[in-house]
């Protein structure tokens, strides 16, 4: 139950730097707060936008349902485990290996960091691995995903 | 249990007023340094144009708003320049911003006001402005309130220019007349292209109209593209 809390905390970071990210790109912001120009080169370069949606908006999405599933997964009747632990592992997996390819984006391509990336990257990691500990040490209830 | 919802709670309340003061914090919009160039960017546009397209010298101007020398050529031999060369139909005078990102971090910003005013046909004014105010906005932490101030003060539409200011629109545009000045040879602000010869510094205007003077009694001559 505690990793399941720590993950909710996580998401709730994530999802207030995806929200800070996206307001910059929808000009809500003004500057953006970076302590480099890597933060703004990153978010208007093209790959802000993966299959056309925003990667700031898909990184909002994203840990707003994990912060659901955590959520859903600290109630009781999930004590054991079960459907809502197994989809934030899945989901936090997914977050984690697309956050390896903004990783190579930035490094490789663009050769800009974004310190606000790396926050949320760090955060989806360490999410992913909570996620995974939780269904190792869960022996598992409910439909698979 | 409830422990932990009070912290998401206050961890909720925190991250909604951190956003809502950093949306407050300022009024000047990042310009990206590293900015793609598209073809619209460039597309029909090759600097800002004061004079006749029949004269027969074409000068461009690369400069840096934030340059103090650019400022000096901007109050001082520019003027001269205007009322003498351009207006008698000697020169046709384009203006390209050719900002020095480091250490002129309000370069790029100024450039994307004047621009965003050239929407509504006010660029020469806020050019002027802009270099007016140079010793008031270069050291602020927001000098794109101050820009926006200005813009405010030569009646140009507040809320179109704010619209202008966020799209960062012009950011293509601004890259590519830097990279244009570096094709030229361009490499320090401000520069003045006459003819066919880049002259770097601040050239007074009796110099200025000295070359002028040499190419129209050789004939005239227009920058190469």
């Amino acid at each position: 139950m505690t990793r399941r809390m720590a993950i909710a905390v996580l998401c709730v970071g994530g999802l207030f730097v995806s929200a800070y990210l996206w307001m910059f790109k929808l000009g809500l912001m003004g500057t953006i707060a970076c302590g480099s120009g890597g933060c703004v080169t990153v978010q208007l370069s093209p790959y802000s936008e993966f299959l056309g949606v925003d990667v700031a908006l898909l990184g909002l999405l994203g840990y707003g349902a994990m912060l659901g599933l955590a959520l859903v997964s600290l109630q009781p009747q999930f004590a054991a485990g079960g459907w809502p632990v197994r989809w934030l592992a899945l989901l936090s997996g997914g977050a984690f290996l697309f956050s390896l390819y903004l990783w190579y984006v930035e490094l490789f391509v663009i050769h800009a960091i974004c310190r606000w990336c790396v926050a949320s990257s760090v955060f989806v990691t360490l999410a992913f691995v909570l996620a995974l500990l939780e269904v190792r040490g869960a022996p598992g209830r409910g439909t698979t995903p | 249990m409830n422990r932990f919802y009070t912290l998401i709670a206050v961890l909720v309340a925190v991250g909604l007023g951190l956003l809502l003061f950093l949306m407050n914090r300022s009024s000047s919009p990042a310009i990206p340094v590293q900015v793609a160039v598209t073809a619209a960017d460039t597309a029909g546009f090759q600097g800002y144009v004061l004079g006749s397209e029949t004269a027969p010298v074409t000068i461009t101007e690369y400069a840096d708003y934030q340059c103090p020398a650019c400022q000096s050529f901007e109050m001082v031999e520019f003027p001269y320049v205007k009322e003498r060369l351009i207006q008698t139909g000697k020169v046709r005078f384009i203006y390209r911003d050719f900002p020095l990102d480091q250490p002129h971090r309000w370069a790029r910003l100024a450039a994307h006001s004047a621009a965003c005013a050239s929407d509504q046909n006010k660029f020469w004014e806020q050019h002027e402005a802009i270099y007016r105010t140079q010793g008031e906005w270069s050291p602020s932490g927001d000098a794109g309130a101050i820009f926006r101030n200005l813009a405010r003060q030569g009646g140009l539409d507040i809320a179109a220019y704010d619209e202008c200011m966020r799209s960062l629109k012009y950011a293509g545009r601004i890259q590519a007349s830097l990279d244009e000045g570096v094709r030229v040879g361009v490499n320090s602000t401000p520069s003045l292209r006459i003819g066919d010869r880049l002259y770097a510094g601040v050239q007074p205007y009796d110099k200025v109209k000295a070359v002028v003077d040499s190419l129209i009694a050789a004939g005239g001559t227009a920058p190469t593209p």
